[in-house]
């Protein structure tokens, strides 16, 4: 699951050829934002929804908010579209600020969570209504509604009400909608989250198709990872009300800045320990939990005796019942308490020496007979030392 | 410290329903289903489920069967005893109509049916007059009853949560005094020295009493007065559902809210104010006190016409008349009415 979404998001920066210039406009000084959010703080009596929040977004980005219900990203795009005013701060769209606009003269569309189709109105007249409001001659409204039909491939389904059409075709409308009248920016508020699985993965790549092609900057709110990790070009994850990190999908897969979005981002492993030395550009941390020292990656420097976390990924640890060479160092030994078969993984929780449950996923290469290793087997879990991140928090 | 089993993203597992599936017939009853079992139990209703059982009522069929008893009984009887009685002739007799069957010597019945009722409702003016005058003052405080009660049952409906209780009594409130009393005390406030005319010379904005009484527009005052409830309710009922999101979707799209109103909510709320409309103007139509009260002498309304016809003339087959050609005049266009929805419903779809 989670190494699925990891290579769809990096397929933009980590896996193209190094002769390729990366599309990372938010790295480039130069950009100017396309949304500036500053300082934005939205209150609700006494409750802080959204909370001193800042973010720039890029022209043509596939932006996420991404977080648990109630963090506040719903009401951080609902003040994008205008339906709520910022209590503090400003919203800029290509510098412009966008406070006093209401609504209705935002050049911004939004795809509701609920589709909120006009139900009196069959799909053609709800995909018109907004280029209505403009005034657009009738000629080109009927070729620009054609066109977006045909882009989310609806045309047989033209003249039916909403009420005679299915959960997906419904989303279709919704979008070609939002889409019609062109935006700056499109928002969509849980765009997928009432399609099944299926249909929503196939989905996410035809969202990821259309944004490319119209080029329009898509800023989605989800609480499904797997989605913000497949569809986007950066997420911000958000809990209560404030911004956690702010990351490509690849790299707040591999280098989460925290024990929150380490655990919220795909399966983790989370061992406290404390920082012993500092060695070159990387640390010793000693791990009770462990049960020995362990060699990180590259890190920040920290003094010693600080304490830390070290997350590293189930698929990154290596499971043998040999015990390896040095086992004081980046080896942790346990006993193997449960498997999962998922037929391309097998997924084992091994209760360590210290009590202390870890996950590791492993790659089913060669067909499996007989399992090597089974339930009460003592195992060594091993790892690089590039696997281990260091959280801080 | 968090564990790798709480993880998010790993959702949870979805575990099967717990359900135990009935066979359709029962599923369709619910619970109810039990509820049958059990009592099968008590002899007595053992004894009326084999009964009804044995005409073929079962389940679904018994639920039906009883609105349609009740129509039966209490509209339909009644309807046929009145429609009976408009074939007849006035007699000075107890009953004042000569009966529809009799029987003669020799074991004969002979039916005697007379429509010279129903010619003498086309022979003279005051009926079809009275019908259109009916018809007029009904359409127009039917408008007028819209016109009033859709801004209240908007305002209810998009009121603070906390308030449209308090709101929804104060519509369904003068129910609990008399309706006779509540049409009384209009005459009160609308005669020529009444409040109303009171309290317009005081601000000065008249200088003579109006003469409101006993005139068209205090018919109009009476039946909005007493009918704006049964607009009012239907309308919330379908304004309080409506999604508020398709308005943000409206203004999104670069629709302004005054203009949203008249695209979005209004066309939302067609069956509301359909059926607010026919609660208001069904009644109004047949409208017997209000024109007594409130209407002057030549306020014509086929209800007092009708009341007039049957008590001051004791013309019991004349008034049925009235009564079976009101009926119709109401019934034929609302059936051809709703054709035509279902027939615009299904083109649309």
């Amino acid at each position: 699951m989670s190494d699925a979404g990891a290579a769809g998001g990096a397929a933009r920066s980590a896996t193209a050829p190094a002769a390729r210039q990366r599309w990372e406009p938010w790295n480039d000084p130069s950009q100017r934002p396309h949304v500036e959010i500053v300082d934005v703080t939205k209150r609700f009596g006494d409750f802080v929804a959204v909370n001193n929040i800042s973010l720039d977004i890029f022209q043509g980005e596939f932006f996420s908010l991404l977080g648990p219900s109630g963090c506040g990203k719903t009401t951080l795009l609902r003040m994008l579209a205008g339906f709520e005013l910022p209590s503090e701060g400003q919203i800029l769209l290509e510098g412009e600020d966008m406070s006093g606009v209401p609504p209705y003269e935002r050049p911004v569309n939004m795809m509701f969570q609920s589709y909120a189709l006009f139900p009196h109105m069959n799909v053609e007249k709800n995909i018109a209504f907004g280029l209505k409001q403009d005034r657009v001659p009738k000629p080109e409204i009927e070729r620009r509604v054609a066109e977006v039909i045909e882009m989310v491939q609806l045309g047989p389904f033209a003249r039916r009400k909403p009420h005679q059409l299915s959960g997906g075709q419904r989303q279709r409308v919704a979008l070609a909608r939002s889409l019609v009248k062109k935006p700056k920016m499109l928002l969509l508020d849980e765009p997928l989250g009432a399609l099944d699985k299926n249909l929503r993965t196939q989905t996410q790549f035809e969202l990821m198709n259309i944004q490319e092609e119209t080029g329009i900057t898509f800023v989605i709110v989800t609480h499904d990872q797997e989605e913000a990790m497949t569809v986007s070009s950066r997420i911000a994850v958000m809990d209560h009300g404030k911004i956690v990190q702010v990351s490509t999908p690849a790299e707040l897969y591999e280098y989460p800045d925290s024990r929150y979005v380490a655990d919220f981002i795909g399966e983790v492993n989370i061992l406290e320990g404390h920082v012993e030395a500092r060695e070159g550009d990387h640390h010793l941390v000693q791990s009770s939990e462990a049960g020995c020292t362990v060699r990180t990656g590259p890190s920040g420097e920290e003094p010693a005796g600080r304490q830390v976390w070290i997350a590293i990924r189930p698929e990154k640890l290596q499971i043998s019942l040999e015990a390896p060479d040095d086992q004081s160092t980046n080896c942790m030994a346990g006993e193997v308490w449960d498997i999962g078969y998922l037929g391309n993984l097998s997924i084992y929780h091994v209760k360590l020496d210290s009590g202390k449950m870890v996950t590791a996923t492993q790659a089913n290469m060669a067909r499996l007979i007989e399992r090597p290793i089974t339930w009460e087997d003592r195992v060594y879990l091993t790892w690089a030392p590039d696997a281990a991140v260091v959280l801080l928090s | 410290m968090s564990k790798p089993e709480d993880s998010p993203s790993q959702g949870t597992p979805s575990q099967g329903p717990k359900v135990a599936y009935m066979s359709g017939r029962d599923a369709t009853a619910g619970g109810l289903a039990g509820v049958h079992q059990r009592l099968l139990l008590i002899p007595p209703y053992r004894l009326l489920a084999a009964l009804l059982r044995r005409i073929g009522l079962t389940g679904h069929g018994l639920v039906i069967a009883v609105p349609y008893l009740w129509l039966l009984a209490f509209f339909l009887a009644p309807f046929l005893i009145v429609l009976k009685i408009s074939f007849a002739e006035v007699i000075i007799a107890q009953p004042p109509y000569t009966p529809l069957f009799e029987f003669v010597e020799d074991g004969f019945i002979s039916i005697k049916a007379s429509l010279e009722n129903y010619l003498f409702l086309l022979e003279d003016s005051l009926y079809w007059k009275s019908y259109l005058s009916s018809l007029r003052i009904a359409l127009i405080s039917t408008a007028l009853a819209l016109l009033l009660g859709y801004p209240i049952a908007y305002a209810m409906a998009r009121a603070p949560k906390r308030w449209r209780f308090a709101l929804l009594m104060m519509v369904i409130l003068p129910f609990w005094t008399s309706f006779l009393i509540r049409v009384y005390a209009w005459i009160g406030i609308l005669k020529k020295e009444g409040l109303l005319n009171l309290a317009l010379i005081e601000l000065g904005l008249i200088s003579e009493p109006l003469t409101i009484l006993n005139t068209d527009i205090a018919v109009f005052i009476g039946i909005v007065y007493s009918y704006l409830p049964f607009m009012v309710l239907p309308l919330y009922a379908n304004l309080e559902k409506m999604d508020l999101s398709l308005l943000e979707a409206a203004a999104d799209l670069g629709c302004r809210p005054a203009k949203a109103f008249w695209v979005i909510t209004v066309p939302q709320s067609i069956p509301g104010i359909i059926a607010g409309c026919f609660l208001v103007f069904i009644p109004a139509v047949g409208e017997f006190v209000i024109p007594d009260l409130l209407g002057g002498s030549e306020t014509l309304m086929i209800g007092k016409t009708l009341w007039s016809e049957f008590f001051n003339n004791r013309d019991w087959p004349l008034s049925s008349a009235v009564a079976v050609v009101l009926l119709l005049v109401l019934v034929i266009p609302i059936v051809l009415f709703q054709r035509m929805q279902e027939r615009s419903a299904q083109a649309g779809g």
